[in-house]
């Protein structure tokens, strides 16, 4: 069969083709239960990045024993029962892709630029002797280029903010990168999200937080070059923390604590 | 080429013909993951991989392929050895491929792995590709962990997320070059690489 007939040019491209795709799908099927391993814990890792409790070389697996991981309506603030959701199986990422498990974001209340958000949201609980500590939760939203991917630890009064980190995002390096400057990180722990009304003020301002201003207790400096990405960490805050993402939830805990 | 000795073949793309500065091809990776010394490196790895491995097996394979669909051929077994470098790199090197994200993907349209598979694979047997990829893929590391070294240093005043010159903004006194950080810095200093290259070898530049 000459080399450039025509069945030997389909035999060549079949074969070829099969090969390849066992190849490719082997590589995808075999790793799969590394990277998923990777993944979870960089989750693990990142939550306890957010709560300051990771150390560099930390045991991760043994630092996430103090973690409980609450799965939540996030309309009402309830929990919600495992027949209902798999918490195990459950993955907020394509819940928030899928018809069925998220909801519309209207755009005048779309303040992350997120378009759509999953129903149900996991909150880490950080227990000490049965007493929660610090509430977990998972924010993100647009910054400049990319969606940033967070999570933000909220002290047991569910209004001081104990840390806050970004484990995922597409941001200029040096510029909106910045967001990940554990200087800059060390600017939010007692920061307090909503003012005596109730209202959430938490805001990354342009510039530097004045120290007298008596908003300077909701306001974090701002980083140079990257104002878009601080807008966007602003905006992302409120969605996430505000009445239509985590606020019911949230004004649930800080009721169970002054009621304690 | 068909007599080409295993040093040159190694050896040349080195300084003689080096894909960026003289063949000037995979230009867009180098702009893109060049901010930092240590995703260069890594980026470096990858293409080394995948550019050996394409090599061998488009050359293995080069009596087989029919002319008229070779460059899809090449194409498939390049895309194939790509996505199976990036699995590995989230299995093995989860750190390393989260800052690489995106572009790991894109080294299949890395003019440089489909180039040389055309003009050298395509023409030689695999132990003879094998270098001519090894060497290709060297040429292009060592343009890349220069643009990598002199943009992380300037860029952030670091080098490998080590502080070299404490930048203004955690209180030392380098005014970090915020330029550097963005692409078209990889172009001036690939530019000036190419400049200083040509000065030293001038049978390097071309005919007008």
């Amino acid at each position: 069969m000459a080399r450039d007939s025509v069945w030997r040019t389909f035999l060549v491209a079949a074969v070829l083709c099969i090969v390849c795709s066992v190849l490719v799908s082997g590589a995808a099927v075999g790793l799969r239960p590394r990277q998923e391993r990777n993944k979870a814990l960089d989750r693990k890792k990142n939550i306890l990045i957010a709560a300051g409790l990771y150390e560099p070389g930390a045991d991760i697996e043994g630092l996430f024993a103090g973690v409980r991981s609450k799965l939540i309506d996030l309309a009402t603030g309830k929990p919600v029962s495992p027949s209902e959701v798999d918490p195990a199986s459950y993955d907020a990422r394509q819940a928030a892709r899928d018809p069925d498990q998220s909801v519309v974001i209207p755009p005048e209340s779309d303040l992350a630029g997120i378009h759509r958000r999953e129903k149900y949201a996991f909150v880490y609980l950080v227990e000490k002797q049965g007493q929660v500590e610090q509430y977990v939760l998972p924010i993100y939203g647009k910054g400049l280029w990319s969606t940033l991917y967070g999570f933000i630890a909220i002290d047991a009064d569910a209004n001081t903010i104990r840390g806050l980190t970004f484990y995922e995002h597409r941001e200029t390096p040096g510029l909106g990168g910045e967001v990940d400057n554990p200087k800059w990180k060390e600017l939010w722990p007692g920061k307090q999200l909503h003012d005596a009304q109730g209202q959430i003020q938490i805001e990354v301002l342009k510039g530097a937080v004045a120290p007298d201003s008596p908003a300077a207790i909701h306001q974090v400096d701002g980083i140079s070059g990257a104002t878009i990405t601080c807008r966007g960490v602003s905006n992302l805050l409120r969605y996430w923390l505000g009445p239509d993402a985590f606020g019911p939830y949230l004004a649930q805990q800080s009721q169970h604590s002054t009621t304690r | 080429m068909a007599d080409a000795k295993p040093k040159e073949v190694l050896l040349n793309p080195l300084m003689n013909n080096n894909p960026i500065a003289l063949q000037v091809l995979g230009i867009c990776s180098a702009l893109a993951v060049t901010t930092k010394l240590e995703t260069s490196v890594a980026m470096c790895i990858a293409v080394i991989l995948v550019l050996i491995c394409s090599n061998a097996a488009v050359s293995l394979i080069r009596q087989q392929i029919p002319s008229s669909i070779r460059i899809i051929v090449q194409m498939t077994i390049i895309a194939s050895l790509v996505i199976v470098v990036d699995q590995c790199l989230q299995a093995f090197a989860f750190d390393a491929s989260k800052q690489m994200s995106v572009f790991v993907g894109l080294i299949i349209t890395n003019c440089i792995v489909m180039g040389r598979a055309e003009a050298f694979a395509m023409k030689n047997g695999p132990a003879l590709s094998m270098l001519d990829g090894l060497g290709n893929a060297l040429g292009y590391s060592l343009i890349l962990l220069l643009v990598g070294f002199l943009r992380e240093l300037f860029g952030s005043g670091k080098l490998w997320g080590v502080t070299v010159l404490p930048t203004t903004g955690d209180g030392g006194w380098y005014v970090p070059n915020g330029m550097m950080l963005l692409p078209p810095s990889a172009f001036f200093i690939i530019g000036l690489a190419i400049w200083a290259l040509r000065t030293w070898k001038p049978e390097q530049v071309e005919d007008f």
